[in-house]
């Protein structure tokens, strides 16, 4: 890394525990998407037992078995609140599927037992009877623009959103948020939680880039991202779509 | 329906299966069994209980077909009449249908996918199981590892007492389940140069089963797989009782394994490829040993088989060597890449991504497959990316840092082996990595080339 050039810190958060949905390839997504822009990307990483930085721009939390969630649980809880600083003053944080769970309330579990979440979006979830499996096609709306997003979902958890978020899209295919009232995810302010992997950030390089801008914003670069060759990432969106129209 | 009894029900599969075949619908290996089970829902159980010598049931992630070979080669070689399931058609149905032809078989040899173990131990109560590695694999299907491991520990539970249960030590998953089970025979690799010091990517089972405490590795094999501890509660693998002393890797022509048994040594020379193909000769001759063969029956068997259908299966095409690596999770994908870049030229690579039920639908297994081996080794030559979800395979390689402008993108198979073979003409080896059903796919590609046998014909 040069000095000066624009340096995005990603605080990437269990990645040993958090990462059954192929949660590199997120961040391998923002590293190169900044490096191929001649902007750079530092990784902080951050597991069980390890201070959370409150000075990083973009906080990424993954999925992971029950088991490993639980266990991530109870060690987030008691030191989220450099993590919770951070995101008041605009620093971007995305959560994805247990990530995203663990970003609200709570989670109540299937055995009755009930596991804790930061409150950063205020939402809820419940397991549910069964798994949400499928192919995701989105309606998203962000920074004033709307897009269709792409990914895979398998969740048992049904969650609900109260009035301080709102849904981070609506569902054209799959279930969302709890397979009944058409949403999915969450956002308020720069702080986005979803159940979409595949993983989501490839195949939707435009919220990719919408992340990496807010990210640079608050880092206090002013840097436009100029426009990449994306035939690729085009390529793959539409192959997801075009899935997720057929039935299995 | 009522059941019907067991000589017309049997009588009417079989029938089903001879007209699929005439019918020209596959090999008749699925369609006999699920209708029998249909008309006779206890006729596995029934089936599975006439065979004098009892059922053999083997089941992990990885290596199932390999080591289900491995053994029958070994029950072969000592002239042992065996009814196996041997083209890979391991579900219940695939076990009933096998057992529809069990007359005259003296044992039953079954390779059993690893969701389906816990129903077919309950119907066939085997007299040996054999639990070989539990990895990462399709979540979409199977959800996650730890159901899995919890399906399986129950399942073991119920087990006769008398029954042996032959388990892979290296996994400390599987190793707890076997651990709790009073009659069991452990494998496992012991020589530290073939070991490496950090876990992988894609690791899972990482936690001690005990106390939840992260497990200490003195050495990693695959995945998870290695000689592992607890340093909070002592909890640790136990020294296997079938184990390799000696691995000595020989890129894709093989390997050479000095392995130790209670009944004396082995020196094997086998025609298998990489350390999953190690663990898997080590499954095969723990099982066989368990199964009462003598080493001077198993090495010799076992030095003869060559690769099963798919996995790392060789075919010359004019000057082309294309040699076929199935790769459908990320520890099997890692051991084929691993394999790969044993060989001393230029590779040439072919992947073929297909996400249908047999694949798993959800590919996102593929960011855990460290790719970037390959990248970082040179010997890449050239990358064709194929299959139903070829773009996704094309951003995963874009992402790893490939140059797209050296990449060929080709949905379709035939046209992308003809672009794989046409850039491999100059040095002459070509890889290809595909899911399952990539596999079949590419398979027939080639049968139409007249160049290998239809899969239900392999034996």
């Amino acid at each position: 890394m040069s000095i000066g050039q624009p340096t995005v810190r990603l605080c990437h958060l269990y990645p040993e525990h958090l990462n059954i949905y192929a949660d590199r390839g997120n961040i391998a997504v923002f590293q190169r998407r900044l490096e191929w822009r001649a902007l750079s990307l530092e990784v902080v990483e951050v597991g069980l037992g390890d201070p959370i930085p409150s000075d990083c721009h973009l906080y990424y939390l993954g999925g992971g078995q029950d088991r490993d969630q639980m266990l991530v649980a109870d060690d987030l809880v008691q030191k989220a609140n450099p993590l919770r600083h951070a995101a008041h003053d605009g620093a971007v944080v995305l959560g994805v599927c247990g990530g995203y769970q663990l970003l609200g309330h709570c989670y109540s579990g299937a055995d009755g037992r009930s596991m804790p979440g930061i409150g950063l979006l205020d939402l809820e979830t419940t397991a549910g009877s069964s798994r949400l499996i499928g192919d995701v096609v989105l309606d998203v709306t962000l920074g004033g623009q709307t897009r269709t997003v792409v990914g895979y979902e398998n969740h048992a958890g049904r969650t609900h959103l109260g009035g301080g978020c709102t849904p981070l899209g609506h569902v054209r295919r799959g279930h969302g948020n709890n397979g009944d009232d058409g949403c999915e995810g969450a956002v308020a302010g720069r702080c986005l939680g979803t159940y979409l992997h595949g993983p989501l950030l490839p195949k939707n390089p435009w919220m990719a880039d919408t992340l990496l801008g807010w990210a640079l914003e608050h880092a206090g670069f002013g840097v436009d991202l100029e426009p990449l060759d994306d035939g690729l990432e085009s390529a793959a969106h539409g192959a997801a779509a075009t899935r997720a129209g057929r039935k299995r | 329906m009522p059941s019907l009894p067991q000589g017309l029900a049997a009588g009417a599969a079989r029938g089903a299966g001879r007209l699929s075949q005439k019918l020209g619908r596959g090999g008749g290996t699925t369609i006999p069994g699920l209708l029998l089970n249909r008309l006779r829902p206890e006729a596995t159980a029934e089936m599975a209980l006439a065979v004098p010598g009892g059922v053999i049931l083997l089941s992990g992630t990885n290596g199932k077909t390999t080591t289900a070979r491995l053994v029958r080669a070994a029950l072969d070689a000592s002239g042992t009449r065996v009814v196996a399931n041997t083209a890979g058609s391991n579900l219940e149905r695939g076990v009933a249908t096998a057992l529809l032809n069990a007359e005259g078989a003296e044992v039953a040899l079954f390779e059993v996918d690893e969701a389906a173990l816990p129903g077919l131990i309950a119907q066939t109560r085997p007299r040996i199981v054999t639990l070989m590695n539990l990895f990462r694999d399709q979540l979409d299907r199977y959800g996650e590892l730890e159901h899995l491991v919890d399906r399986w520990r129950d399942a073991v539970a119920e087990l006769d007492p008398a029954a042996t249960v032959i388990y892979n030590a290296d996994d400390p998953a599987v190793a707890e389940i076997a651990a709790r089970h009073p009659n069991s025979v452990s494998y496992g690799i012991e020589d530290p140069r073939v070991g490496r010091d950090r876990l992988p990517h894609a690791a899972d089972t990482t936690e001690c089963r005990h106390c939840g405490a992260s497990l200490h590795y003195e050495m990693v094999t695959i995945a998870h797989l290695g000689r592992w501890s607890c340093s909070e509660c002592g909890l640790a693998r136990v020294q296997p009782d079938v184990r390799a002393t000696r691995v000595e890797l020989h890129g894709l022509d093989g390997q050479r394994l000095a392995i130790a048994t209670p009944q004396g040594p082995i020196e094997l020379s086998l025609r298998l490829p990489g350390m999953h193909n190690s663990y898997n000769a080590l499954a095969a001759t723990a099982t066989a040993v368990a199964l009462s063969l003598t080493p001077e029956t198993i090495g010799p068997a076992l030095a003869k088989r060559e690769a099963a259908f798919g996995r790392a299966e060789r075919t010359q095409i004019d000057k082309v060597k294309v040699t076929t690596l199935l790769a459908k999770n990320p520890a099997g994908a890692n051991e084929n890449i691993r394999t790969m870049l044993l060989e001393d030229h230029p590779l040439h690579l072919l992947v073929l991504l297909n996400d249908r039920t047999a694949d798993g639908q959800d590919i996102s297994w593929i960011w855990d497959v460290d790719y970037e081996m390959l990248l970082d080794s040179d010997q890449l030559a050239s990358l064709t990316v194929s299959g139903d979800r070829a773009y996704d395979m094309a951003l995963r390689f874009r992402y790893a840092g490939f140059e797209p402008d050296r990449l060929s993108v080709v949905p379709s198979v035939p046209a992308a082996l003809n672009a794989a073979l046409q850039s491999s003409s100059s040095t002459g080896d070509l890889y290809v990595l595909p899911t399952y059903t990539a596999l079949l796919e590419f398979q027939a590609v080639l049968a139409d080339r007249g160049l290998v046998p239809s899969f239900w014909e392999d034996r």
